[in-house]
């Protein structure tokens, strides 16, 4: 393969994934305050949430794969793996390493959750809010395409719909009916004093 | 005796998602204030797949398939 091609592919692929990636966090914000009307059941979140959630997976095994494997920049296989390994843009590109092994963590936990039961999942799942932002300063920081004109509309157009999301999702707290009710009843319950 | 799958809400965990009654309306369906309410009885073997599905699907883990012991006409 052509050295040109393999560094349009990381590009390309690293696009997507934020785009990809972008709607993940919105779908799970989405989801954890149940969305829903009469065309869209939750299910259908949920869903989309664990599908694009795989697929952006397989676009950034794309991305490494192939800025890896350029011989231009011979990054190695550590880079991958080692955060601020490389001697190629060392802060940059430990950012990216960074986010893809949250990612990692987030989706494996994700596809075990009976076996590691909900609480554990949970702590890990929130480390989405970390992983997605350094991602998106791993791409600003080197990304060759950072500063055309299409990138930007791009990155303006997820940055801000996950940043709506996030604040919608702060100002909504628990979307759970008895919310209260139960809080209330584990504060009772761990009052008692025979417990 | 022979077995069957039965699917139990944990009512501690559930919290009123919807989702299970959403992918599963034959057998679960929801109180008026969200919270499911499972049909007696066995789950027929045809649904058993979508009962699986609906268990993974729940946000909060609270929906369990399992096999039950069930007395028959013949062993009581
Ligand atoms: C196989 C992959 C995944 C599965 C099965 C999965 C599943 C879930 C589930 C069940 C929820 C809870 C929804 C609710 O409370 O109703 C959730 C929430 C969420 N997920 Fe995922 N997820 C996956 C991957 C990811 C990835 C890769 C990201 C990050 C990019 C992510 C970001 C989020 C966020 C931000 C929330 C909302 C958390 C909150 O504010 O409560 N998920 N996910
Ligand atoms: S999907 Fe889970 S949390 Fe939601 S109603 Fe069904 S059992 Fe309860």
């Amino acid at each position: 393969m052509s050295d040109t091609l393999l560094w349009y592919t990381t590009r390309g692929a690293g696009a997507v994934s934020l785009i990809l990636l972008s709607g993940v966090v919105v779908l799970g914000v989405l989801s954890a305050l149940r969305v829903q009307s009469a065309g869209w059941p939750k299910f259908l979140t949920t869903g989309l949430h664990r599908n694009i959630a795989l697929m952006a997976m397989v676009f950034l095994a794309l991305h490494i794969v192939t800025a890896i494997v350029d011989p231009f920049t011979h990054l190695g296989w550590l880079t991958a793996v080692v955060p601020f390994s490389s001697y190629y843009r060392t802060l940059w590109l430990g950012l990216g390493t960074i986010a893809f092994e949250l990612l990692v963590a987030i989706v494996a936990t994700s596809l075990v959750r009976g076996l590691i039961g909900q609480g554990a999942w949970r702590a890990v799942h929130w480390l989405a809010y970390a992983s997605w932002p350094v991602a998106v300063i791993h791409g600003f920081g080197t990304g060759t395409d950072a500063l055309s004109g299409w990138f930007m509309v791009l990155s303006i157009v997820c940055v801000g719909s996950v940043a709506v999301a996030v604040v919608y999702r702060l100002g909504q707290g628990s979307a759970d009916p008895l919310a209260s009710a139960r809080s209330d009843f584990r504060a009772r319950v761990a009052r008692r004093p025979d417990r | 005796m022979r077995t069957a799958l039965r699917l139990s809400i944990d009512r501690i965990k559930c919290d009123g998602h919807g989702l299970c009654a959403e992918l599963l309306p034959e057998i679960i369906r929801l109180d008026d204030w969200g919270y499911p309410i499972i049909a007696a009885g066995p789950v027929p073997e045809g649904l058993a797949p979508l009962a699986q599905r609906a268990v993974a699907s729940c946000p909060v883990l609270a929906l369990a398939l399992a096999l039950a012991l069930q007395p028959t006409a013949a062993s009581k």
